[in-house]
């Protein structure tokens, strides 16, 4: 059984569909003690930092995902839940979890062509092996909504990325953690198939 | 980087799907959902939801519609017409929309795309422009709102609400040409390059695609973000896999792998 962190953060109904239709069963749950004994984890999440960070450290789900990332639960952070991961985020100067080194910083957008927030289909490049990420190829799309960006501190934990106004971050990886910047569940066939091989990865062998 | 998108609207009427030329005049043309699956399965980026009807009596149907097709189709959801309220808004999202699109309410009261954006965020909100070329010569972009589905002119000019719609937190702009809507004789190329030029949000051209070239204009030389079909794919006369693929070949970069 898979737990979807319920943290007032998004459409979680959109993950526990995308995860049905792999035929994965999954529960929608706030509660600590559940998040914290749970097989597997699914940290989706839009809206802000702060706000997160405020709601998770309220519920003590802040610990309880640590906690589990311990244990060696396979955890699946999507979007704003990959950038709680990382230490840091700029957005509203927010202390993060801290499960992967590494910091979260805005698009510069320099270039007064691009749109923000970077939001559509966006090729995503795997630059290491990973269960999860087995057989998405070069110039697979997914789809992105965010103005925010990860920069993990260890060139390790880069499992992906993508191209907007430079090379970023789009997905990584440390132990039993795997984080997408992008959404599994919008993206279409290829990204339920990365959903239903999270469903089934052990959490383990992951590290470059 | 960002591939252009090709995004199907689907006027929804009762729970049915239907397509109006130049906004009267609806037919009724098959089940919503099943179309939704078809084109997402065929490589579709994003779907629209018009509820065409939209009253609050009828609120529930296409409450369903947007519940059947969320557990069936893995793309992202936008769903508008009628949209008034927070509360209205977040009733969609619930029932499984991605986006929510904003119109003639927003028009008559500007605030409600902040809220909107308050409660679901900036890139939920849509605002979606019914625009028509303005008879009258003192709108300073030539181009005038219209509300209630194209039958309200209101003064409004397009260039000034457009960069209202975007100040006040709207993540998106549908520009929907009345002129050129159901004619399939092409979208509106100036109007759409003129907003697209004028605002840092996405634009997403709508009305008058009749053939592929009509996309590859529009997101070129109108400098679209997206171009929205209805009428093209609805009646079988193209499909979603070959209008991309047309535009793959003529060098605009599309998703190409689904």
């Amino acid at each position: 059984m898979i737990v979807i962190v319920d943290y007032d953060a998004g459409n979680l109904a959109s993950v526990q569909r995308a995860c049905a239709e792999v035929g994965l069963s999954a529960e929608i749950s706030d509660d600590a003690k559940r998040i914290r004994s749970a097989e597997r984890i699914v940290f989706p999440g839009v809206g802000a930092a702060g706000a997160a960070m405020r709601s998770l450290q309220k519920s003590g789900i802040d610990a309880a995902l640590v906690d589990a990332y311990r244990a060696g639960t396979p955890i699946l952070g999507i979007c704003l839940g990959l950038q709680i991961c990382l230490a840091h985020s700029e957005e509203n100067d927010t202390k993060t979890l801290g499960i992967v080194a590494g910091t979260v910083r805005r698009f510069a957008l320099a270039d007064a062509t691009l749109k923000v927030p970077h939001m559509g289909w966006n090729a995503v490049r795997v630059v290491r092996p990973h269960p999860v990420f087995e057989g998405i190829e070069d110039g697979d799309e997914f789809y992105f909504v965010h103005a925010y960006r990860p920069v993990p501190e260890a060139r390790q934990d880069v499992l992906a990325e993508s191209v907007y106004e430079g090379p970023f971050c789009s997905a990584l990886a440390r132990g039993s953690l795997v984080a997408t910047q992008f959404h599994p569940e919008k993206s279409g066939r290829v990204g339920l198939r990365l959903l239903e091989r999270f469903g089934r990865w052990d959490g383990r062998g992951a590290d470059a | 980087m960002l591939s252009k998108r090709v995004i199907a609207c689907l006027d929804v009427r009762d729970g049915h799907l239907a397509k109006s030329v130049k906004f009267v005049d609806t037919r009724n043309i098959g089940d919503p959902v099943a179309k939704a699956r078809e084109y997402y399965l065929d490589g579709l980026d994003e779907l629209v939801f018009y509820d065409i009807t939209a009253s609050s009596e009828r609120r529930k149907i296409i409450l369903d519609v947007v519940a059947a097709v969320a557990e069936q189709v893995f793309i992202p959801l936008s769903v508008g017409g009628g949209v008034a309220s927070v509360d209205d808004a977040t009733d969609l999202r619930l029932a499984g929309a991605e986006k929510i699109n904003v119109n003639s309410a927003a028009v008559r009261r500007p605030a409600l795309i902040a809220e909107c954006a308050d409660a679901i965020g900036s890139q939920n909100i849509v605002l979606a422009m019914d625009i028509r070329r303005s008879p009258a010569a003192d709108l300073p972009s030539g181009y005038e709102i219209v509300v209630d589905g194209g039958r309200t002119p209101t003064g409004k000019d397009a260039l000034a609400w457009a960069l209202e719609g975007e100040r006040l937190g709207a993540g998106e702009l549908v520009v929907n040409a009345i002129d050129a809507d159901g004619t399939r004789a092409g979208y509106e190329l100036t109007l759409t390059r003129m907003l697209s030029e004028a605002v840092r949000i996405p634009v997403i051209a709508s009305g008058g695609a009749g053939e592929p070239a009509h996309l590859y204009d529009v997101l070129t030389k109108g400098k679209a973000d997206a171009a929205l079909v209805a009428s093209m794919v609805h009646f079988g006369d193209y499909t979603v896999s070959g209008l991309k693929r047309y535009l793959h070949q003529r060098g605009v970069k599309v998703r190409m792998s689904w």
